[in-house]
C-alpha cells in the first residue's frame, strides 16, 4: 500500500476526512435538490443555447454566405473555435492518463472533472466541423463508406480525413475512459439512493458494479492500459489537427513545428479552462479540502511550462521564417505582427507568453483569484492564437490581387456563443447528477493526505498526527 | 452475476479499513479458511495477489484487439486506395503505407481500447440489466467485507467467525442467497 506518505508531502485531502465524509462530501450535490446558484447557471446557459441553436440552424438554412468569410478567407471564426475547443478538450485525457502514469496523484480531485470538460469540448469541437461543412447532412461523406458514385472513397492521404479518424477516435476513446472511471461511483450513489427511479437509473448505468477484488484488479489493470493508450492518443490528435495546416503551402501555415507547438498549446489552454472550471466547482460545491490550493499550484505550474514553450514556439517560428529565406514565409509573419491584425497578435503575446510568467510567484501561482483570471486570459490568448494563425496567414498569401480582410458577422459571433451554451449546459447537468470529484481514488489517498489516520491502523492512536511515518514494503 | 450461488450461506465479515482487511486476508487464509471474495470501496493494491487471484490476462486482449485494429486499417486503406480507386495525390503513390500511419494508429487504439473494455464488462459480467449481488451496501461507501461460502469450507461457523473477529473484523453477518 502506498498510504503512509513523506512528512515533507502536503495533505492532497484537507480537513482530516474519512472515507465516509468523502461520500457523503461528494454524492451531496448528486443526492440533493438543485441549488439556486446551479438552476440559474443553468438556466442562463440553457437561454445562449437555445439562442445560439438557433442562429446555427440559420446559418445552415441561409448557408454560409451568413458569415463573414470571402474567397481569401476560407476559413476564420469556424476553425478557429474548432481548433480551439478540441485544446481545451486535451487536459482531461492528459490528466486522466499521464498523470496517472506518472503517478501524480494530485490527479485525483481533478481528474473526474477534467474528464467530463473534454468530452464536453470535443463534442462542440465537432459542432463546428459539422458547421463548417456547410451541409452537415452530408457529413457521412468524411467516412470511408461506399457510395452511390461508384467506387469512390475518402482520401486517406489527407489530413482532413485523417482528423476524422483522430477525433472520434479521441472521443470515443475519452469517453469510455470516463465513464469507466465513473462506474464505482456511480455504485456509490446506487446503494445511497432513496428513490426507486434514481435506484434503477444508477443501477442501470453502474452495470452491476459490486467492487470486487477481482473486478478492481481488472479495473486497475484496464485503467492502466487505457491510460498508456490514451497518453499518445493525446499527443497524435493534436498532432493531427496541426497537419491540416502543416501540409498545406500557405505560408505561416507550412511549418514543421507545428505538431509539439499545438500539443503543448492544446495542454496549455486545456489546463486553463480546467481551473476556470474547478476553481468554480470548489466553491459553488464546498470541495475546497479536496481540490486544494496544491492543486491549483500543481496545475499552475503545468500552465507555466507549456505556455512556456508555447512561447518559444512562437520566436522560433519567426526565426526559421527569417532563417528560411523565403520572403513569403518573412512577409506572413511580420505582416502577423505588424498588419492589420496587430491587435490580434499583440493579444496573443501578452495573454500566452507574459501573463503565464506571472505563475513563477509563488503567491500568484497559489492565490485563486489571480489564477481565475489569468487562466480566463490564458484560454482568449489561445483563441486568438489560432485567429492568428488562421485569418492573418490567409488573408495575405502569394497573390496581393487576392488579399482580403476578414469581418466577423453577428452570425460568427453567435455560433461560437452557441457552443458556450452548449458547453455549459452539458456541464452543468453533469454537475448536478454525477459525482464531480472520483470518490473512490480520493478515498485511495485520503490516508497518504490526510492528517489523521484511523484508529484500527496498528501503531497509530484515533487522530493523531502522523508526524514521523514509516514506509510500508507493499509499495505499489 | 458470476459470483452468485443459490442457496448458500454466508459469512460476511466488515472492516473499517483497507489496511486491516489487507492483514486479514493474509490471516484467514493461514487459518485454513477459503475466502470468496473481498469487497472494498476502492481497489486496494496487492488484495488480489494476497487473494491468490491469477494474475488478469486483460493486456492480451488489448493486444490482440489492437493487432485487429491495425490490419483492419491496413486492408481498408489498401482495398479502398491500392485496389479499388487508386489516386495519385501530391505525387505520392497510390499505395503508400507510411502515409496512412495516423490511420493504422487510431483504429490501433480505437479496437484495443473498446476491445479490452467489452472483455472487462464480459469477464466481471457487467451490464445494464445486471443486479449486482451486494453482501453489505455500505462496501461501495466506507466499510470492506470479506464474505466466507458456507459450502466451501469444512471448518464450523463458530470457529470462522472467531477467525474473522481476531483477524480485526468489526463485526460478522450470515447472509443467505
Amino acid at each position: 500500500m502506498s498510504h503512509v506518505t513523506s512528512a515533507v508531502r502536503t495533505p492532497l485531502v484537507t480537513g482530516g476526512k474519512t472515507y465516509a465524509d468523502v461520500t457523503e462530501d461528494i454524492s451531496r450535490q448528486v443526492e440533493g435538490k438543485p441549488t439556486r446558484e446551479w438552476t440559474i447557471a443553468f438556466t442562463i446557459a440553457v437561454v445562449v443555447l437555445i439562442y445560439g441553436a438557433a442562429c446555427v440552424f440559420w446559418t445552415w438554412w441561409e448557408g454560409l454566405g451568413v458569415w463573414g468569410l470571402n474567397k481569401t478567407v476560407g476559413w476564420a471564426w469556424d476553425i478557429t473555435n474548432f481548433v480551439w475547443w478540441v485544446g481545451i478538450g486535451h487536459a482531461g485525457t492528459l490528466i486522466s492518463a499521464i498523470l496517472l502514469l506518472f503517478r501524480q496523484k494530485w490527479r485525483t480531485a481533478v481528474n473526474r472533472a477534467a474528464e467530463a470538460m473534454t468530452i464536453f469540448a470535443v463534442i462542440c469541437a465537432a459542432s463546428f466541423i459539422l458547421m463548417h461543412m456547410g451541409r452537415p447532412w452530408l457529413a457521412y461523406w468524411a467516412l470511408p463508406l461506399p457510395n452511390t458514385l461508384g467506387s469512390l472513397w475518402v482520401n486517406f492521404k489527407s489530413p482532413l480525413v485523417w482528423d476524422v479518424f483522430a477525433i472520434s477516435t479521441y472521443f470515443t476513446v475519452s469517453l469510455v475512459f470516463w465513464y469507466m472511471g465513473l462506474l464505482p461511483d456511480l455504485a456509490t450513489i446506487r446503494d445511497r439512493a432513496r428513490s426507486k427511479v434514481s435506484r434503477y437509473i444508477y443501477g442501470a448505468f453502474s452495470l452491476g458494479w459490486n467492487g470486487s477484488a477481482k473486478t478492481w484488479a481488472r479495473y486497475e489493470y484496464i485503467s492502466l492500459i487505457l491510460a498508456g493508450l490514451s497518453t499518445p492518443l493525446v499527443l497524435s490528435v493534436h498532432t493531427i489537427v496541426s497537419m491540416d495546416f502543416a501540409t498545406s503551402v500557405i505560408p505561416g501555415w507550412h511549418t514543421t513545428i507545428f505538431p509539439p507547438y499545438f500539443v503543448a498549446g492544446a495542454i496549455f489552454s486545456g489546463f486553463a479552462m480546467v481551473q476556470n472550471l474547478v476553481l468554480i466547482i470548489r466553491v459553488v460545491f464546498k470541495l475546497e479540502d479536496y481540490i486544494t490550493v496544491e492543486h491549483i499550484e500543481s496545475m499552475n505550474k503545468v500552465i507555466t511550462l507549456t505556455g512556456s514553450i508555447v512561447g518559444v514556439a512562437y520566436l522560433t517560428e519567426f526565426f526559421i521564417a527569417w532563417y528560411s529565406g523565403v520572403e513569403f514565409e518573412s512577409y506572413a509573419f511580420i505582416n502577423r505582427a505588424t498588419g492589420p491584425y496587430w491587435w490580434a497578435y499583440a493579444a496573443m503575446m501578452t495573454c500566452n507568453v507574459i501573463s503565464p510568467q506571472l505563475f513563477w510567484s509563488r503567491a500568484i501561482r497559489r492565490s485563486v483569484v489571480w489564477t481565475f483570471t489569468l487562466s480566463v486570459i490564458v484560454n482568449i490568448g489561445m483563441w486568438f492564437e489560432r485567429f492568428v494563425i488562421i485569418v492573418t496567414s490567409l488573408h495575405r498569401d502569394y497573390l496581393p490581387s487576392s488579399w482580403a480582410m476578414f469581418h466577423p458577422t453577428l452570425f460568427d459571433i453567435s455560433d461560437y456563443i452557441f457552443s458556450f451554451g452548449l458547453f455549459f449546459t452539458l456541464f452543468l447537468l453533469f454537475s448536478k447528477f454525477l459525482p464531480v470529484v472520483n470518490m473512490a481514488e480520493v478515498k485511495t489517498v485520503i490516508k497518504s493526505s490526510s492528517e489523521k489516520l484511523p484508529a484500527s491502523v496498528s501503531g497509530v492512536a484515533k487522530g493523531e498526527r502522523v508526524t514521523n511515518p514509516t514506509f510500508n514494503k507493499n509499495i505499489d | 452475476m458470476s459470483d452468485a450461488h443459490s442457496n448458500s450461506k454466508f459469512l460476511v465479515g466488515i472492516y473499517d479499513d483497507d489496511d486491516v482487511v489487507l492483514q486479514a486476508v493474509k490471516d484467514v487464509r493461514k487459518a485454513g479458511v477459503k475466502i470468496h471474495e473481498v469487497y472494498s470501496p476502492f481497489p486496494i493494491h496487492g488484495l488480489d495477489v494476497a487473494l491468490g487471484h491469477p494474475r488478469t490476462k486483460l493486456g492480451i486482449a488489448a493486444f490482440l484487439f489492437g493487432l485487429t485494429g491495425t490490419l483492419t486499417a491496413i486492408l481498408l486503406t489498401f482495398y479502398t486506395e491500392g485496389y479499388d480507386w487508386p489516386m495519385i495525390v501530391g505525387g505520392k503513390d497510390s499505395y503508400s503505407p507510411i502515409i496512412y500511419v495516423p490511420i493504422f494508429f487510431e483504429l490501433t487504439v480505437l479496437f484495443s481500447a473498446l476491445g479490452m473494455v467489452g472483455t472487462f464488462l464480459l469477464s466481471n459480467g457487467l451490464g445494464p440489466t445486471v443486479k449486482p449481488l451486494m453482501y453489505d451496501l455500505r462496501t461501495t461507501d466506507n466499510k470492506f467485507a470479506m464474505t466466507i461460502d458456507m459450502s466451501k469450507n469444512d471448518i464450523g461457523e463458530g470457529d470462522i467467525e472467531g477467525i474473522l473477529k481476531r483477524s480485526g473484523a468489526a463485526e460478522v453477518n450470515v447472509k443467505q442467497f
